[in-house]
């Protein structure tokens, strides 16, 4: 195969790119979108191995390569439950990540390519900053795997002096590559480039360790950008437009992910990309002490809770992370038919943050086969819970606080919230009285429409269940 | 000690429900009481000895044995003379008292050191609704008067088209919509009526919306909420446009249900005889206001009056005529003040002035009258100044995050300083940088927008599968290692670590496939799960 039709088809495998992201607008087209995908994965693999810069004698290593790891990849795609949709996420980016960076030192290393002047300027810079973000990405999306499969503790860590520390090695990782460009040959510029690499490692572990469980989301569709980077960056060091197109295409809808995630919880971007969170909401409960919320809390039993639904001609359903954590989206879904075969209009409310990621949620109660076109976004439902009988909160805590409209000094002022204390009743499903991850007490619990119904989600949600069916 | 609670049968003429009920009684014995019941109390309204005894209360001979064994009385009328002669010094009435009807009453109750709590002075507050009584009550006067209303008409309510002929929907028209307006307008709703309903407070418009029925304003402006949410008297102008509006009602409807009542006042005459003359013959009023002279000029209190043609219902023992459920309800509300009283769960209790909710029920205590209550600290309703607050804080909320418009437009300023800085950095690209990094720079940028522009109209419920597609699209930089494992060489680099490059993009190569492979599969598992 020609370089000219090697090009082609990279075009052409852009252009399916851009239809597999243009696919996913609607569930209906979704599907076809991912074949889109696959598609053009497929041309562009196969392009590049057929084409000019693959000799015969790399075509074993290749498939073997491929063979390994797609295996892997199918393996683990067939296990994952779908509560662990974060988790897999962010350990695929890291190994983005870590491709990125070895395909940057293959590449410093790699003599066969020569530039002169400002072109060897500017591809080392290429490769100085594929690895920096490659080897961020690397080690945040591993620090975020960990965090979010429970292997490190979900409380944000947070050093003295850290954004010191983040300048130093800011301005470390600059030195360096003032020193690397100086470098003659690869022997040279190898100890300046290890060095940037540990730093951006230790800086990427840094940065997602000083962020906190419930702003997962915004980390996860961060590092999902960084990835895309990571790859656009890949592109412009090996001169490859095909990489920087999908590059750019992942940055860019990473980081408009975290730009809805940030506006969902009411947060300033710079300070996410910074690694910058928990220090405004960590000082302010204090101040806001005397606003504390009073009055009686009502509690009510599983039975009285399905006596509730019974009655009741209107349901929304606002599922947050306890229900992912107690794997109740299954009972939910029981629910869900049992009142709609009864007549009961039972809607589910999302908000963007429910959850550890993006569309976390949605997933689950996908998974659980609850039909999407009752699943309705935060925008689209708000304006309903007035004409609502019973909204049920399982498992959320800050999304559905009215503080959030009512009370400019609380730490989560002008965050949208759902607006299920406008429903009629409204039962919000919770282990006990804690508060939610912002450390924000919740006056929805001392509404007086409001009952608590305390307990493990699935627990409860069971019992509901039996209550409704007997 | 524990206190005990005696339930006397009423003695009142006609009054069929009784201050506690079997189910209620368990619930005083567990807080510590002991409940001795007069025999046949509950007869009228369905419970039995037996069901007393069976709760857990001593069931005593009729007669005077319950008053002199109780330390609280629980009752639904206020206590007649005899009544109070019968009572021990020092014990503690619960019941309706109206203390502004009977100073008398109040007199001899303070005359005799008790302390007396009045169902009716509980205040409207937001705490207090549990044990506000008049609210059950009037709840059960509405529900009732429609059906005493549908038994004197003559016609189905519902519309119907039988075989024999179309049926019209009777219309209904509520003029009042408090608890016992809306009780109303609900159960004449699930009749299959055409409801209307009218009140001098505009807030409630809403609230009879929500029940299905249609608001009906009167043309004029002003203000009707007074003091604790309840009505107050209005101007003259006013009454002048509400009665054409009832006038006109009048003529259409075939059903009018009174409410009015303002608190210490003569009920308003709402419906004058030239309306009464204008409905309808066979047409019905049922006037809930009967009890304090009524809404109608033919009302007769505890009556119904047919004239000319109109029934005219002016009962005023409505709740009483659905005794078990307003006993069910009246008990329920005697618990919950009980339970106020009786924070310890001891069987004993505090008459707690600081508790806003029993000082206002506090008529008497220990003799000495304490009533009327300071006011209320707070109106039911707050009618302007919410909506106004309310408002700036909505607003912030409404830039939503359309699909496709990204954000609220920036000010000049920004935007001004946002071009200045883009225009900088591409200028000094174009000076300094080779023309093969800007063609690929060129294409970087596109695809930037691009990207910006397909993932804008990403569905929110699909964005875990966006993530994970991108991310098996983002193991693209296999092509990278690709490049890397075999490429052709000429002889001039031949100092080229061939073994490292190898290893390196193999690894590579391995790491991205697994990506590659696992997520398109596990977006193609997601995807399949979204089914409508």
């Amino acid at each position: 195969m020609s370089e000219s039709l090697a090009t082609v088809a990279y075009i052409g495998a852009a252009i399916l790119f851009i239809l597999s992201l243009g696919g996913l607008s609607n569930p209906e087209t979704s599907r076809r979108g991912n074949f889109y995908g696959i598609v053009g994965m497929t041309i562009a693999v196969l392009a590049t191995v057929l084409g000019p810069r693959v000799t015969a004698a790399g075509v074993p290593w290749i498939i073997g390569a491929l063979a390994v790891g797609g295996g892997i990849g199918l393996y683990a795609a067939r296990k994952v439950q779908m509560t662990q949709m974060p988790e897999l996420v962010a350990l695929m980016h890291s190994l983005v990540g870590l491709a990125a960076c070895l395909v940057g030192f293959a590449s410093y290393v790699d003599t066969s390519i020569q530039f002169e002047g400002a072109e060897k300027a500017i591809h080392e810079v290429e490769i100085y900053i594929g690895i920096l973000i490659g080897a961020v990405t690397f080690s945040g999306s591993i620090i975020a795997f960990g965090k979010l499969s429970g292997k490190i503790g979900g409380k944000p860590l947070l050093l003295p002096g850290r954004h010191w520390l983040n300048l130093i090695a800011l301005l470390v990782v600059i030195w360096f590559g003032y020193l690397f460009l100086q470098a003659h040959d690869p022997a040279a510029g190898m100890m300046p480039l290890i060095v940037m690499t540990v730093i951006a490692l230790l800086f990427g572990i840094h940065m997602v360790m000083a962020i906190g469980g419930a702003d997962m989301p915004v980390v996860v569709s961060m590092l999902n950008s960084y990835s895309g980077w990571a790859a656009a960056a890949t592109g412009f060091m090996l001169a490859n437009d095909l990489l920087i197109v999908t590059g750019a295409l992942v940055g860019s809808s990473g980081a408009i992910l975290s730009y809805i995630m940030c506006r969902a919880m009411n947060r300033n971007f710079i300070s996410v990309i910074a690694g910058g969170f928990g220090t405004g909401a960590g000082a302010a409960p204090a101040a806001s002490g005397a606003a504390q919320p009073a009055g009686e809390v009502v509690a009510v039993s599983a039975s009285e809770t399905a006596e509730m639904l019974r009655a009741a001609k209107n349901v929304i359903i606002i599922p947050g992370y306890g229900m992912a954590v107690a794997q109740a989206q299954h009972t939910v879904y029981e629910i869900t038919k049992l009142l709609r075969e009864k007549g009961v209009n039972v809607r589910f409310g999302i908000h963007p943050v429910a959850g550890r990621m993006p569309g976390h949620m949605n997933v689950l109660l996908a998974e659980a086969k609850v039909p999407y076109d009752i699943v309705l976004e935060m925008d689209e439902i708000n304006d309903d819970f007035s004409d609502t009988d019973v909204s049920i909160v399982i498992g959320a805590n800050d999304i559905v606080n009215p503080a959030a409209e009512d009370d400019p000094t609380s730490p989560i002022a002008g965050m949208p919230v759902l607006q299920v204390w406008k429903s009629k009743t409204s039962i919000v499903m919770k282990r006990s009285m804690a508060s939610g991850y912002a450390g924000v007490d919740n006056p929805l619990f001392f509404k007086e429409n409001n009952r608590m119904l305390f307990g493990d989600a699935k627990k409860m949600l069971d019992e509901v269940l039996g209550a409704l069916k007997a | 000690m524990s206190l005990t609670i005696g339930v006397p049968r009423e003695i009142f003429a006609g009054e069929k429900r009784v201050a506690t009920v079997p189910e209620v009684v368990e619930k005083l014995v567990k807080l510590g009481f002991k409940v001795v019941v007069e025999s046949g109390a509950g007869d009228a309204a369905n419970f039995s000895d037996d069901a007393y005894r069976g709760a857990g209360a001593t069931v005593v001979p009729a007669g005077g044995e319950v008053w002199s064994a109780a330390d609280m009385i629980f009752k639904v009328r206020a206590p007649a003379a005899s009544e109070v002669a019968l009572l021990k010094p020092a014990t503690t009435v619960i019941s309706f008292v109206w203390p502004a009807q009977n100073p008398e009453l109040m007199q001899q109750m303070a005359d005799r050191k008790l302390t007396v709590l009045a169902m009716d002075s509980v205040p409207r507050i937001s705490r207090a609704q549990k044990m506000d009584a008049l609210s059950s009550m009037a709840n059960i006067a509405g529900y009732r008067a429609v059906i005493e209303a549908a038994h004197h008409f003559g016609r189905f309510f519902t519309g119907q088209i039988t075989a024999a002929g179309k049926v019209p929907p009777a219309k209904v028209f509520v003029i009042g919509a408090g608890v016992a307006g809306l009780a109303a307008l609900g159960a004449a709703v699930g009749l299959g009526a055409i409801v209307r309903a009218n009140d001098t407070r505009p807030e409630v418009a809403d609230q009879v919306k929500s029940m299905g029925a249609e608001f009906v304003p009167v043309d004029y402006q002003e203000e009707g909420t007074g003091v604790g949410g309840y009505a107050k008297v209005m101007s003259e102008g006013f009454q002048k446009a509400q009665r054409e509006t009832f006038a006109k009602q009048a003529k259409d409807v075939d059903i009018i249900i009174t409410t009015a009542l303002i608190p210490g006042k003569p009920a308003p005459k709402l419906i004058t005889e030239e309306m009464l003359r204008s409905m309808r013959p066979g047409s019905v009023i049922v006037d809930l206001a009967a009890e304090q002279g009524g809404n109608c000029e033919w009302t007769v209190p505890g009556q119904v009056v047919v004239r000319e043609g109109i029934t005219v219902i002016g009962y005023t023992d409505l709740p009483s005529r659905l005794a078990k459920q307003s006993s069910t309800l009246y008990a329920t509300n005697l618990l919950r003040l009980t339970e106020e009283l009786c924070k310890t769960k001891d069987g004993r209790i505090d008459v707690n002035f600081d508790d806003e909710a029993i000082r206002g029920a506090t008529v008497i205590k220990e003799g000495a009258i304490t009533w009327p209550p300071p006011p209320p600290k707070l109106s039911a309703a707050p009618p302007q100044a919410k909506p106004a607050a309310a408002a700036p804080a909505m607003a912030p909320k409404k830039s939503s995050h359309g699909h496709g418009a990204s954000s609220e437009p920036a000010s000049t300023k920004s935007l001004a300083i946002t071009f200045g800085v883009g225009a900088l950095l591409f200028w000094l690209m174009g000076a300094y940088a080779p023309a093969s990094f800007l063609a690929h720079f060129t294409v970087f940028v596109l695809a930037c927008f691009i990207g910006y522009m397909v993932v804008w109209n990403v569905t929110p419920s699909l964005h875990t599968p966006l993530m994970s597609v991108t991310n098996a699209i983002s193991s693209i930089i296999a092509v990278g290692a690709l490049i890397q494992v075999a490429p052709p060489i000429d002889a001039a680099t031949s100092d080229r670590p061939d073994r490292l490059i190898l290893g390196l993009a193999v690894v590579a190569i391995t790491l991205t496939a697994i990506n590659m492979f696992g997520g398109f599969a596990v977006t193609r598992r997601m995807l399949a799960m979204f089914r409508k």
